[in-house]
């Protein structure tokens, strides 16, 4: 017998369930095992970027959420530049304006930049604070870089579960853990 | 052999919507032995495939966001990517309009259960005095019903659909048949904490959810996702619950794709026909009925009377009265929310729990005096939702900076927030109603709504309560509100943002001042019912399906009745 469940199966034991009575809570976890079963196989080909955005992407990626491209970071931005010519322009104008800024700053493009470097571009595109004419646009593109970047990696599996979220289960009855209660209350001096 | 031509059947009912009117008229006139034809104006729902219940983000390459990374945008889908909902703001081809100097947008779901199937499944009643504004206070106008005469029927409808819920003897909030409500959760104990503080019950909420089996279906399985559509059918949808058991019966015609175009009445004024339109082939059909309900929605609804011109009625059908389009309501509403200190890096529990909240807090002034006329409740959010696209945008604009110290306050951010939103009643008033707009049709030639809408200093003054009493409740939970000093008239809701639309076709004892009777039965037209939202009065601060599924059920058997006595 086939230790896979298809999803439909479980589906359609959960319609049999309406019938005749609970769910099986092993069963029913199937249903979350099978569509977080998300397959990898291969290594991802960049459909928007040229190879030298890509991989300046990934390194921003990284710096901005440690663990990112394990979240799948950059293949996401990529993805939705390929169906999205706006997101494009606004991913391939970012990249050649932190390059064109590094090579003004440092002499080199941002990937080949030492950590030091690279992390003195970063204080300063990072926040707004810091906005003069020279580097306004960086500020807007980084935002960007870090809004999809913190998107991409906590909406991935592993992001989800550095976040603890014990959630999208079958549970046949719900507790709340009381010695949690106790201490929010504590905390809070309610 | 050879075929005879026959001439088309007459319906015996047809119903028009199989949202939470059409679905509960569906299911007590099938349950009566009365066969329906039930015209849908979209397609058939399959929540196997339909339904987005249990995926995760990364289930889809785009993680929610769209094709595109449509929602960076601004024009994801509405809800969120996994919301069951089958429409949105604006559906292509199918606009409405708005008179200049009003702000209306009109939710619509195209799909047998119409919005039931995302909806947000609060399940309250309408108080005694509710019925009753216009004798309690002067304001409004009172309904031909009193609590008691309804009261049978949301019996009725709590017991079959299933609502969660305790006795707590409030006047403003009457108990009903309840199911066991689920234990609030940790940021639940620590608001209901502040509302015992500062006077305000907080007390078990009410939602269209089972949690225990109820007539064939399983319990809720707390994965806290009603919003995606409940594959197992746990919660209340008018499509799953209603119209797919009612359809085994034998007794239901379905017609799916088919959008109603007018009312066709014979000599004697009666409804004769309903004219739709068939979307597949765009061609023009007809069914000869002998009664028609109409359950649209409160504005569908208005819209087919006022479309339905003819000798005799040429300003709409069951219009004589003139009031048809006229005190349309929504419900106020206003948002707030804050990360509370307390509940910064907690250790993590399962919070899912049922799609929604497991408190809420009833009107608590009603018995005050206050500086508005009406009052509002307020629904609670927080806890660990599933994580997906957007979840921490408003973190990382706010804290900026990146590296590890993002991801540490990510960590301690999630699930700190709490949010409070207030559901509030709106007066009717002559500024706020729908007409026919000449000028434009939809893409099936159906000339379509203008909505005409204004807030008066009743819902405004309401809504400045609001903020005052979300802001004391965080404060007193130790959040901090973040200063918004943009006038009032921007804080409050835009008009059917809330989609609580009711009051377009409103009841009452007296033809000159209502276009129906208190069975929601035209005064004009023997034959014509109308059971979703529009014959409602006012609107109080309760949100209205429940109310709707009780007036349908009252309905369904006033008509079962009369059909019986050869009356329509």
């Amino acid at each position: 017998m086939s230790e896979r469940i298809e999803r439909r199966t479980v589906l359609a034991q959960i319609a049999a369930a309406a019938l005749t009575g609970p769910l099986g809570i092993a069963q029913a976890q199937h249903v979350h095992q099978e569509t977080a079963a998300a397959k990898n196989n291969g290594v991802y080909q960049p459909k928007a970027l040229t190879r030298h955005e890509y991989s300046t992407l990934h390194g921003l990626c990284e710096m901005i959420v440690p663990g990112a491209s394990k979240g799948g970071a950059t293949e996401f931005i990529d993805l939705l530049s390929s169906q999205n010519p706006q997101m494009l322009a606004i991913y391939s104008g970012g990249l050649a304006w932190l390059d064109d800024y590094a090579r003004s700053q440092y002499g080199a493009n941002f990937s080949a930049l030492s950590a030091q470097d690279s992390t003195a571009i970063l204080d300063k595109i990072a926040y707004k604070k810091n906005e003069t004419p020279e580097v306004a646009a960086g500020i807007r593109f980084f935002a960007w870089v870090r809004r999809m970047t913190v998107d991409a990696y906590y909406s991935s599996a592993v992001g989800i579960r550095e976040l603890g979220f014990m959630g999208n289960k079958f549970v046949k009855e719900f507790a709340v853990p009381q010695d949690t209660v106790e201490l929010a209350v504590k905390r809070s001096a309610l | 052999m050879f075929q005879v031509q026959r001439s088309a059947p007459i319906a015996d009912v047809v119903v028009i919507g199989s949202g939470a009117g059409g679905g509960t008229v569906t299911k007590v006139l099938t349950d009566l032995g009365i066969h329906v034809t039930l015209l849908e104006a979209g397609p058939m729902l399959h929540p196997e495939t339909d339904f987005k219940e249990h995926k995760w983000p990364y289930d889809y390459p785009h993680r929610g966001a769209g094709e595109g990374g449509a929602s960076y945008f601004g024009h994801g889908r509405d809800f969120g990517w996994f919301s069951a909902h089958a429409g949105g703001w604006q559906l292509e081809g199918e606009p409405y309009t708005v008179a200049e100097g009003s702000k209306f947008q009109w939710f619509r779901s195209r799909i047998v259960g119409g919005r039931t199937n995302h909806y947000g499944r609060i399940s309250l009643r309408y108080a005694d005095y509710d019925l009753k504004p216009y004798s309690r206070d002067g304001i409004g106008t009172d309904w031909p019903i009193s609590y008691d005469e309804i009261a049978p029927y949301y019996d009725k409808a709590e017991t079959f659909i299933g609502v969660t819920g305790s006795k707590e003897g409030i006047r403003s909030a009457p108990d009903g048949m309840f199911q066991t409500c689920p234990p609030p959760r940790v940021h639940e104990v620590l608001i209901k904490k502040a509302s015992d503080k500062l006077g305000i019950p907080c007390i078990p909420n009410r939602l269209a959810v089972i949690t225990r089996p109820t007539n064939g279906r399983p319990a809720c399985h707390y994965c806290g996702q009603c919003g995606r559509g409940c594959i197992s059918a746990s919660n209340y949808s008018s499509s799953q619950v209603q119209v797919f058991p009612a359809m085994k019966t034998g007794r239901v015609t379905l017609i799916t794709n088919a959008m109603a175009r007018e009312l066709i009445t014979d000599s004697d004024g009666k409804v004769s026909a309903v004219s739709y339109v068939d979307k597949a082939t765009r061609t023009e059909k007809q069914i000869k009925c002998r009664t028609v309900v109409l359950a649209a929605s409160c504005c569908e609804s208005t819209r087919l009377l006022l479309n339905s011109k003819g000798p005799g009625h040429t300003n709409g059908l069951a219009n004589s009265s003139g009031v048809v389009g006229h005190y349309l309501t929504d419900n106020t509403g206003f948002g707030l929310g804050a990360s509370i200190p307390a509940l910064r890096g907690m250790p993590r529990y399962n919070s899912d729990g049922m799609g929604g909240a497991h408190l809420y807090m009833p009107w608590w002034l009603w018995d005050k005096k206050t500086e508005f006329p009406r009052g509002y409740h307020i629904e609670i959010g927080g806890g660990y939702g599933m994580p997906g696209i957007g979840s921490f945008a408003g973190l990382a604009v706010r804290e900026e900076g990146y590296g590890d110290s993002l991801k540490k306050k990510i960590y301690e951010d999630y699930g700190s927030h709490v949010s409070f939103a207030g559901r509030g009643e709106m007066i009717p008033n002559e500024d706020t109603y729908c007409e026919i707009d000449n000028d434009v049709v939809d893409r099936w030639g159906i000339p379509v709504l203008k909505f005409h809408f204004k807030w008066t200093d009743a819902e405004l003054k309401q809504v400045a309560h609001m903020e005052e009493t979300f802001t004391a409740i965080i404060e007193a939970m130790g959040g901090e509100v973040r200063p918004n000093a943009r006038p009032v008239e921007q804080k409050i809701s835009t008009g059917g943002e809330i989609i609580h639309e009711v009051g377009a076709v409103r009841m009452g004892d007296d033809p000159k001042s209502s276009a129906l009777n208190k069975y929601c039965q035209a005064h004009d037209v023997k034959n014509l019912f109308v059971a979703d939202a529009a014959p409602f009065v006012s609107n109080p601060d309760k949100n209205p399906t429940l109310t709707i599924c009780a007036l349908a059920w009252r309905t369904a058997e006033y008509i079962a009745e009369e059909m019986r006595k050869g009356n329509v």
